[in-house]
């Protein structure tokens, strides 16, 4: 097989006689369909045009539905015509040159020297070539007499879309298309060049139409209704209005009607013309359907995000994918994905048959399409599909399958597939997975693999994709698998990690009073499988008791070393080295977890520089798979095995604590009242820069911000710093202390726009309030609790608090879309060559040395080209 | 265990580790090793270890160094806050922050929407409150409308009454002196400009050839008229930052700050990128984007690294001048007829480029993903010559 590669590709203008010479017929009638339905030749169906129904043979080329790639026509025009898309160029070439002798208005000498320079320019330059012809055209309009033949010019106007005017002794004669033709033709090729013509593909005078290519009927095919009734495209529609004028125009000139009527025609051929390229030409009305839509005609078809070019070739549909909402699976690998075997019967891959697969090959073939895992199709060494539901005795086939078949199997485990979220924002969008074929309905994927698609089970779906060459195959499985792409080169560090449940459970089982009989340690390594001896155990008497550090350490490499602060180590627990009560200084020595408690800052998702980072970074992406795969089952196996659950009581307070924050904020509002007291009696210091009543509003809110929080610390004093809502807001599980105080405590003040609510009715947010009342209530301030509950005015604030999140997030989303478009659009050829350069697609220098030191940021140690910390301490170790 | 002098742990080091290190990490390296006790083999051990690390974290060739980058700015984009206004530690002023500064500094606009500028000052004034506000006094610029409390038109008599605002000729220092002879330079001004005897805090300005339809034009051109201090500076406040008082001034204008007296020219900066261009040169403008853009990202408790951010500047700035990226800039003038096409007005290229001539080399990605072939990086960009016996 040979592969062809296209090199270049060249844009010119097609002349009248390439569009003769490609043409296979002229299209001389307006007639469509003779009475029988059937296309008329000579028609704008002409069957010479390409094959439109399958079975049919090419009357041009010979070759059916799938081989044919159709044929132009044309249409000779009774009269040229402009085309609206080169009406610019025709302007400025029209200004530039003499009317008489076409010349461009510069003398001969300078003329030599510009072609000199353009063409020196265009080798190294191209950009500054571009200036170059419009500061040559610019000089050209200028000239008010040729300098070549030195007749006087005169003043062109454009009268959109496609009128030219000519002002002659004051009055302004119109310039018929053939004038305008006429001058273009007189245009040397050496001037044209200047003009930013190239006369070899593109004369100035090809921009206007005097013959039109008509495409072929597969550009534009017909469809039939269900009604039996044949509707055309756009744009066969608009060529039969063009051929329809153009006959009447023809017959008009010759017989001989007045001028009036046949410039009428002209302009009618004009316009139709013109909206056959462009149905959105300002300053004429958009050709219509007869149900009132616009034609969708050439320009509309390219355009846009719809567009041939955004729509179909810069994005491609493919095949073999397929697409389910998505559910969580523990059990699984990071790097599997669960498939329904509905899916999986559907998808196949191509399979080669070799005297080694071949007994498996032919009981998937005997399998055929309903039983998994079977086959779809069987090709043979000839190139011919066998498609397996037609087929009646598989078995039969499946004997003669020899080695040279291929065979498209079912989709079954140990498969490699490419597993994709929308929005793909970054490259961990897509990754490949490895298949695990299961029962039921949805894509299963592990938890761990949530933070880089950004995915949650609350109804999305994902897509899946089936690689179908081995070329495509090797690279999933080499680059693609999740493994890889545990760390981000965004910022250097763990993309993948623990989240939620794993992390209060690595919390609770490292907690210093976790102590495990030999019953459980056993039960928690027996997940997953644990082979090998049990530790001392850290208590020996009266019971044999180990510690949850004790069994995490079983699943550290034994020469690692690590110490850093856990996320809980703040407010109270605070610990800044490894002499701490709290134990929350996490010192792992030579393998051995001695210190601290795990949470969000040693294994979380999105950590760089923690406990899991350095391991993913110095024992790899497998073994950062495998600990993943093995750890974190055991941090869920524990978290099962003690119970964890929120309760209300957990965000409730006593009594005493209630009255206390409601003492907190009744001072803060009478410091309220007070401000607005020394508002009203103009005694308010205002903020430099401020008008008294930006003063006054900033006041409060600071005010009242400082009150929610004190009313916070208040609530979190009486709460329970070991109950689970607190565990999970302090190992940063999930939740903010924050959240805590508002379900506990106070929501605080509600904002839109980052001031407190004031709009909504006559000069207060709701009727209930005095108008002008700037007291917190009346501005959204929410003193209730989430547990307490809120009243219907606090409830109506903070919706608009809410709403105002949800506006936001939709107006975000668009325009960091449309940003990082730009982005990917201008960077995506940059590229780092062999000599560690970075550079253009055309090879011009962007960096010498990629981020000034070559380093790549996914490999880094959070954007540190090597830490030299983490090396001195492997080597010198703890004798420091 | 014999622990190596400093002076023999430097020519170890010099010797080993110099050629094979970036000079940053050599320097690094150094620093710490100094500060130890090692034995030669430790030494010679940690040595090759950074050596080797460093090399492992070589970026490969062929990586596509400009979509990670694109994505790893435009991925966070979506979490940022929309919102235009922050007070940056600062609550008299307004920054743009979030997702519309980032907009703005990949848009290369030519005004941000909120300039401002970061003003240092040297030894002399820096110390003292007071001296800062001296150099604070010359750069504002202030108007006759902001020393006037308020103004009469006499229709009978042709003439304007400034009432000047006591509290602010001194917060401002300026005395009515310089606001009459500001006023004086109003060209177009045909009037007696008579600083009232009874009153101090009053100028009469009476007009020579009273045209009345003009006296409410020609009062507001007299309270536009500029006192003192540079264009563009609406306001300056003072800061203390360390040990020291910076200006923040609300507006820019970078070319004149710099040659007020008691400004540090070399720590001065400015947030508008095409002023540090013009001023500065190209290389300061790029490294003001990195700053700008690195600021906006941390500001919003993003992590990204700073490579990225360099690769986007470095795009941004190649040509000599600031481009935008975008169709007006970087997107804009690639050579490439289909990826501009592909972008955006499609139309207009594909017509240009029939008219031109133009030839499209097809070496970019977007080109090869439009015919259909495989792109120019990563583990397509390897070419594979084979010799046929």
């Amino acid at each position: 097989m040979s592969e062809k590669i296209i090199k270049a590709i060249e844009f010119g203008i097609l002349s009248p006689d390439e569009i003769r010479k490609m043409s296979v017929t002229a299209i001389v009638t307006a007639d469509v369909y003779d009475e029988d339905g059937l296309p008329v030749e000579g028609g704008i169906m002409d069957p010479r045009l390409g094959v439109i129904e399958p079975g049919q043979k090419c009357r041009t080329c010979g070759g059916t539905l799938v081989t044919c790639p159709g044929h132009f026509g044309h249409i000779e025009l009774a009269r040229p015509v402009i085309h609206v898309g080169f009406v610019k160029h025709i302007y400025d070439a029209l200004r530039a040159t003499c009317w008489y002798c076409g010349r461009l208005k510069i003398p001969e000498d300078e003329i030599d020297r510009y072609i000199n320079l353009l063409k020196r320019l265009e080798e190294k330059w191209p950009l500054l070539a571009k200036g170059l012809i419009d500061h040559v055209k610019k000089k050209a309009m200028k000239a008010t007499e040729c300098p070549h033949c030195g007749r006087k010019q005169h003043k062109i106007k454009l009268e959109k879309p496609t009128t030219f005017l000519e002002e002659r002794r004051g009055t302004q004669i119109k310039l018929t298309p053939a004038d305008i033709r006429a001058r273009l033709e007189r245009i040397p090729d050496k001037d044209a060049k200047l003009l930013g013509f190239d006369p070899e593909k593109a004369r100035p005078e090809w921009t206007i139409i005097t013959v039109l290519p008509v495409p072929p009927i597969s550009v534009r095919p017909s469809i039939l209704l269900e009604t039996g009734v044949r509707s055309e495209d756009d744009l066969t529609h608009k060529l039969v209005d063009i051929v329809r004028t153009n006959l009447r125009l023809k017959e008009s000139i010759e017989a001989g009607a007045p001028q009036i009527i046949i410039e009428d025609l002209w302009e009618l051929l004009q316009y139709h013309v013109t909206t056959y390229f462009d149905n959105e030409v300002p300053g004429i009305p958009p050709a219509k359907h007869r149900s009132g839509r616009p034609l969708r005609t050439l320009a509309q078809r390219l355009k846009g995000k719809e567009g041939r070019f955004r729509g179909h070739l810069s994005g491609k549909r493919v095949d073999f994918s397929a697409r389910t909402v998505i559910s969580p699976d523990p059990n699984l690998s990071i790097n599997e994905v669960g498939v329904p075997i509905e899916v999986a019967k559907t998808l196949t891959v191509p399979e080669r048959v070799t005297p080694w697969n071949i007994e498996e090959l032919r009981q998937c073939v005997i399998n055929g399409p309903e039983k998994w895992p079977g086959a779809n199709y069987v090709v043979r060494p000839d190139g011919r599909r066998l498609d397996l539901r037609f087929i009646k005795d598989r078995k039969a086939l499946a004997e003669t399958l020899a080695p040279g078949w291929v065979v498209e199997r079912h989709l079954r485990d140990g498969d490699i597939v490419l597993f994709n979220r929308q929005p793909s924002l970054h490259r961990m969008s897509i990754m490949a997975h490895v298949v695990k074929v299961l029962p039921g309905r949805t894509f299963r994927l592990h938890l761990a693999v949530c933070p880089p698609y950004n995915a949650d089970f609350d109804g999305d779906e994902m897509n899946l994709h089936v690689p179908q060459s081995e070329e495509a195959r090797a690279e999933a499985r080499l680059l693609l698998l999740v493994q890889e792409h545990i760390l981000s080169p965004r910022y250097g560090g763990p993309i993948i990690g623990g989240i939620q449940d794993y992390i209060s459970g690595a919390y609770l089982l490292t907690a210093k009073t976790t102590l495990l009989t030999k019953e459980e340690v056993v039960e928690l390594l027996s997940v997953i499988n644990y082979e090998g001896e049990l530790p001392e155990p850290a208590i020996l008497s009266p019971k044999e008791l180990w510690s949850g550090k004790q069994v995490f350490s079983l699943f550290l490499p034994k020469d690692f070393n690590f110490r850093g602060r856990a996320n809980v180590s703040a407010g109270l627990l605070k610990c800044e080295n490894e002499e701490c009560f709290w134990d929350s200084y996490i010192v792992v020595k030579k393998g051995k977890f001695l210190l601290g408690v795990l949470d969000k800052k040693a294994i979380g998702s999105q950590q760089p520089e923690s406990l899991f980072h350095w391991l993913v970074k110095e024992y790899g992406s497998e073994f950062g798979k495998e600990f993943i795969d093995k750890v974190f089952k055991v941090f869920l196996r524990y978290i099962e095995m003690r119970g964890f659950t929120m309760l209300l009581d957990d965000v409730s307070i006593p009594k005493e604590a209630l009255k206390e924050i409601r003492a907190k904020l009744m001072e803060a509002y009478e410091r309220v009242r007070e401000l607005i007291r020394q508002y009203e009696g103009g005694k308010l210091e205002p903020i430099p820069g401020r008008t008294l009543e930006e003063s006054l509003e900033i006041k409060i809110m600071e005010v009242l911000a400082e009150a929610r929080d004190g009313a916070g610390e208040i609530a979190s004093k009486y709460l329970d710093p070991f109950n689970s809502a607190f565990i999970m807001a302090r190992t940063g599980a999930r939740g903010k202390v924050l959240n805590l105080t508002q379900m506990a405590a106070t929501l605080g003040q509600q904002s839109v726009r980052g001031e407190r609510i004031h709009r909504g009715y006559r000069n207060r947010p709701l009727p209930h309030f005095k108008p002008g009342d700037v007291g917190p209530e009346a501005r959204g301030f929410v003193r209730n609790s989430f547990r307490v509950g809120l009243t219907p005015v606090e409830v109506f604030f903070h919706a608009a608090g809410g709403r105002e999140g949800l506006v936001d997030t939709a107006v975000r989303t668009s325009q960091s879309g449309y940003m990082q478009r730009r982005l990917i659009n201008a960077l995506q050829d940059l590229r780092v060559e062999y000599d560690g350069t970075v550079r253009t697609a055309e090879g011009g220098i962007v960096q010498f040395v990629y981020g000034e030191d070559g380093v790549d940021p996914m490999k880094s140690a959070h954007g540190k080209a090597v830490n030299i910390d983490r090396i001195i301490e492997k080597v010198v170790g703890w004798r420091l | 265990m014999k622990f190596l002098s400093r002076e023999e742990k430097e020519e170890i080091i010099n010797k080993k580790a110099r050629e094979h290190l970036s000079p940053a990490i050599f320097e690094e390296l150094k620093s710490k090793v100094m500060e130890m006790d090692l034995t030669k083999e430790e030494l010679e051990r940690i040595i090759n270890e950074v050596i080797v690390e460093y090399r492992s974290n070589l970026i490969e060739p062929g990586e596509a160094v400009g979509t990670v980058t694109a994505q790893s700015i435009g991925e966070p984009g979506t979490q940022m806050t929309l919102r235009t206004f922050h007070y940056a530690g600062v609550r008299e002023l307004n920054v743009t922050l979030g997702l519309p500064r980032l907009i703005e500094l990949v848009d290369a606009r030519k005004t941000p929407s909120n300039p401002v500028m970061t003003i240092y000052l040297d030894e002399e004034h820096s110390k003292d409150k007071e001296r800062a506000l001296e150099v604070a006094r010359r750069i504002e610029m202030t108007k006759v409308v902001n020393v006037t409390r308020g103004y009469d038109i006499d229709l009978y008599t042709a003439t304007i009454i400034l009432h000047l605002d006591p509290e602010m000729l001194s917060d401002k220092g300026v005395t009515r002196e310089d606001v009459i002879n500001a006023i004086k330079k109003l060209r177009s001004l045909k009037a007696d400009i008579i600083p009232d005897e009874t009153d101090k805090y009053r100028i009469i300005i009476r007009f020579q050839e009273p045209e009345l339809e003009k006296l409410e034009r020609i009062k507001d051109k007299i309270l536009d008229v500029k006192i003192k201090g540079i264009k563009n500076i609406k306001r300056v406040i003072i800061q203390k930052r360390g040990d020291e008082y910076v200006l923040i001034s609300d507006g820019s204008n970078l070319e004149e700050v710099m040659r007020v007296k008691g400004v540090d020219p070399t720590r001065t900066i400015t947030n508008n990128i095409h002023e540090i261009e013009k001023v500065l040169g190209i290389e300061a403008a790029r490294q003001a984007l990195i700053n700008e853009i690195m600021n906006v990202l941390e500001e919003q408790g993003l992590d990204v690294d700073i490579r990225h951010v360099m690769l986007v500047a470095d795009l941004m700035t190649r040509t000599g001048t600031v481009k935008q990226v975008g169709r007006h800039g970087v997107t804009g003038e690639k050579p490439s007829v289909l990826a501009r096409a592909a972008f955006e007005v499609t139309v207009k290229h594909l017509l240009d480029a029939a008219a031109r001539g133009e030839r499209d080399e097809l070496k970019g990605v977007a080109e090869n993903v439009i015919i259909g072939q495989l792109i120019p990086l990563g583990t397509s960009m390897v070419k594979l010559i084979m010799k046929r016996r």
